[in-house]
C-alpha cells in the first residue's frame, strides 16, 4: 500500500482545522514523553522504532482502520522505514517530512486583523509555543519576537511587498533563540531591545526605552513601548494601533508570566505584580493582549490565533484575579519549575557572546517551554 | 577494550547505525562484546534506549572529536 510524505505544513494544517490522526510516535520514550505535536483531536502510540526491527506485525493490530496515521520520528529516517513496513502489512500511512526537527521549526502565519496600510499576522510556532508577530502598512513591517526562523519572516514580508524596517524583542528570551538581531541584520531593519535586558549583549541596538514610540507604515499604527517588569528586569510590552497590546511574556490567554532567573524571583515578583495589576490594570481594556507564548492547543481559537481582550483576561485569567499579594507571590517564586542548562547558554546566543552552530541550536531548543505560571 | 566486532556507522542517519548493530548482534553470542562509531548525535539517547529494551548492557560510551563510541555487551 502507499506511504506519503506529509510536509510540516501539511500536518499544521490538520492541527490546526481540528482534524482526527493517529500518530505513531517511533522516538524512544524519553523524547516522547518530553515533547510531541500537540493537538486535543490526536490519538497516540509510542513505540520505538528500534522495538520494530523484527516487524511490526503486533504493532498493525494497536493501529486504528479509519484515522489517517502518522509516522514521526526525530529527523525522519526512523518513520520512513517504519511507514515501509506498515505499507508491505498493507496499511496506508504517512511519515512526517523532517521529522520532529522540522515540526519544531515550522510557522505557521495567521492573519489576526487589518491595520491602516495593512494587516498584522501572528506566526504560530507550533512545535515550541512560541508567538511571533508582522505588522505590515503602506509596505513597512515590524517584526515582534521574531524567531530563529528568519527566512520565513524574510520570505513572508517579501511575498507582501514589504520592507522589514524594525525588529523588536519584547525582552532577551532564555527559552529559545531569538531571530531578531539576524533577521535586522539580513533586512537593513534596526534591532530594538530594552536596555535593562541588553547590559551585556556585544552588538550593537536601538535602546527600547518606556514610552518610545516607534514609527512605520500609516502614521496612526505607531507601536508604543510600555515598560513592563516582572518575567525579566527589562521586559517591555507593546501598543500598536491603540488596538494590539504585546505583552511577551508578561501576560499569556491561560496564565500569566513567572520571574525569568530562579535567583531574581524574589526581587522581580513586586515588579510583577505592579506590571500586571497596576500597568496593564490602567489600560484600555478594549486592547487585544497578543503574547509571545502558549502553553496548549486549547488557547488557539476558532480564527486559528492566539488572543484575548484584555478585559477578558481580567475577568477569566486566574493570575490576574489574585487579590492576597502574598497568595501572588508565592505562585510565582514557589514551585519553579527547573530551568534546563540550554536557558543559560540561549540567553548567552542571544547576547551574542556565543554563536553555536545551527545543529547545536536546534539542540539547545529541545524540550518543553516552561515560561508560565499556571494556577 | 576488547570487542568481538566493530560496527562503523560513521555517517550514517537514524535508523541505520541501530539496524546495523542490532543484525550484528544477532549473530554474536551471549557475553560478547561489540562496539559501535557512529557520528549522528540520536544514536546517544537511542542506543541507551535500545540497550535498555532489549536487555544488553551498555558498558561504556566516550565523545571524541564527534565521533560516538559504544561499548554493549550482549545479554
Amino acid at each position: 500500500m502507499a506511504v506519503t510524505a506529509w510536509t510540516p505544513a501539511e500536518t499544521a494544517a490538520k492541527v490546526m482545522n481540528e482534524e482526527k490522526v493517529f500518530i505513531l510516535d517511533v522516538r524512544n520514550e524519553d523524547a516522547f514523553q518530553d515533547w510531541k505535536i500537540e493537538s486535543e483531536h490526536f490519538e497516540y502510540l509510542n513505540i520505538p522504532y528500534f522495538d520494530m526491527l523484527d516487524g511490526v506485525e503486533d504493532v498493525v493490530e494497536q493501529l486504528p482502520k479509519d484515522k489517517d496515521i502518522l509516522v514521526v520520528c526525530a529527523k525522519v529516517g526512523s518513520s520512513e522505514m517504519v511507514a515501509d513496513m506498515l505499507s508491505d502489512e498493507g496499511l496506508d500511512v504517512a511519515y512526517l517530512e523532517g521529522g520532529m526537527k522540522a515540526w519544531s521549526e515550522h510557522l505557521e502565519p495567521v492573519k489576526v486583523g487589518d491595520i491602516p496600510g495593512g494587516a498584522l499576522y501572528q506566526f504560530l510556532r507550533l512545535g515550541k509555543g512560541c508567538l511571533s508577530y508582522m505588522a505590515v502598512s503602506n509596505g513597512e513591517a515590524v517584526v515582534i519576537d521574531a524567531v530563529r526562523m528568519t527566512d520565513t519572516f524574510e520570505a513572508f514580508a517579501q511575498k507582501q511587498g514589504a520592507v522589514i524596517k524594525h525588529v523588536l524583542d519584547t525582552h532577551l528570551h532564555a527559552d529559545h533563540i531569538s531571530g531578531g538581531r539576524m533577521l535586522a541584520e539580513n533586512t537593513g531593519a534596526s534591532y530594538w531591545l530594552p536596555p535593562k535586558d541588553a547590559g551585556e549583549v556585544t552588538f550593537r541596538y536601538e535602546p527600547l526605552e518606556d514610552e518610545q514610540t516607534i514609527a512605520f507604515g500609516e502614521t496612526e499604527v505607531a507601536v508604543h513601548a510600555v515598560y513592563s517588569p516582572g518575567h525579566t528586569i527589562g521586559s517591555t510590552s507593546f501598543i500598536m494601533n491603540q488596538q494590539y497590546l504585546f505583552s511577551g511574556d508578561i501576560l499569556f490567554v491561560d496564565s500569566i508570566g513567572r520571574p525569568d532567573l530562579a535567583g531574581k524571583a524574589e526581587d522581580w515578583v513586586a515588579d510583577l505584580r505592579n506590571t500586571l495589576y497596576q500597568t496593564y490594570a490602567s489600560l484600555s481594556k478594549d486592547l487585544i493582549v497578543l503574547p509571545a507564548h502558549f502553553m496548549n492547543m486549547s488557547e488557539i481559537g476558532d480564527d486559528h490565533t492566539v488572543k484575548a481582550e484584555l478585559g477578558e483576561l481580567f475577568k477569566k485569567n486566574h493570575g490576574l484575579n489574585m487579590e492576597d499579594e502574598e497568595a501572588f507571590r508565592r505562585t510565582v517564586t514557589e514551585n519553579l519549575p527547573p530551568q534546563p542548562n540550554s536557558h543559560e547558554e540561549i540567553r548567552q546566543t542571544n547576547m551574542g557572546k556565543i554563536t553555536p552552530e545551527e545543529e547545536k541550536q536546534r539542540e539547545m531548543e529541545i524540550g518543553p517551554n516552561r515560561c508560565a505560571v499556571q494556577q | 577494550m576488547e570487542a568481538a566486532q566493530m560496527i562503523d556507522a560513521k555517517g550514517m542517519a537514524c535508523p541505520m547505525p541501530i539496524v546495523k548493530t542490532k543484525k550484528a548482534m544477532d549473530k554474536l553470542d551471549s557475553g560478547d562484546v561489540l562496539e559501535l562509531r557512529a557520528t549522528d548525535q540520536g544514536a546517544k539517547a537511542d542506543v541507551a534506549a535500545w540497550s535498555k529494551s532489549t536487555g544488553h548492557e551498555l558498558l561504556e560510551q566516550k565523545e571524541e572529536g564527534g565521533v560516538l563510541t559504544f561499548w554493549i555487551k550482549k545479554k
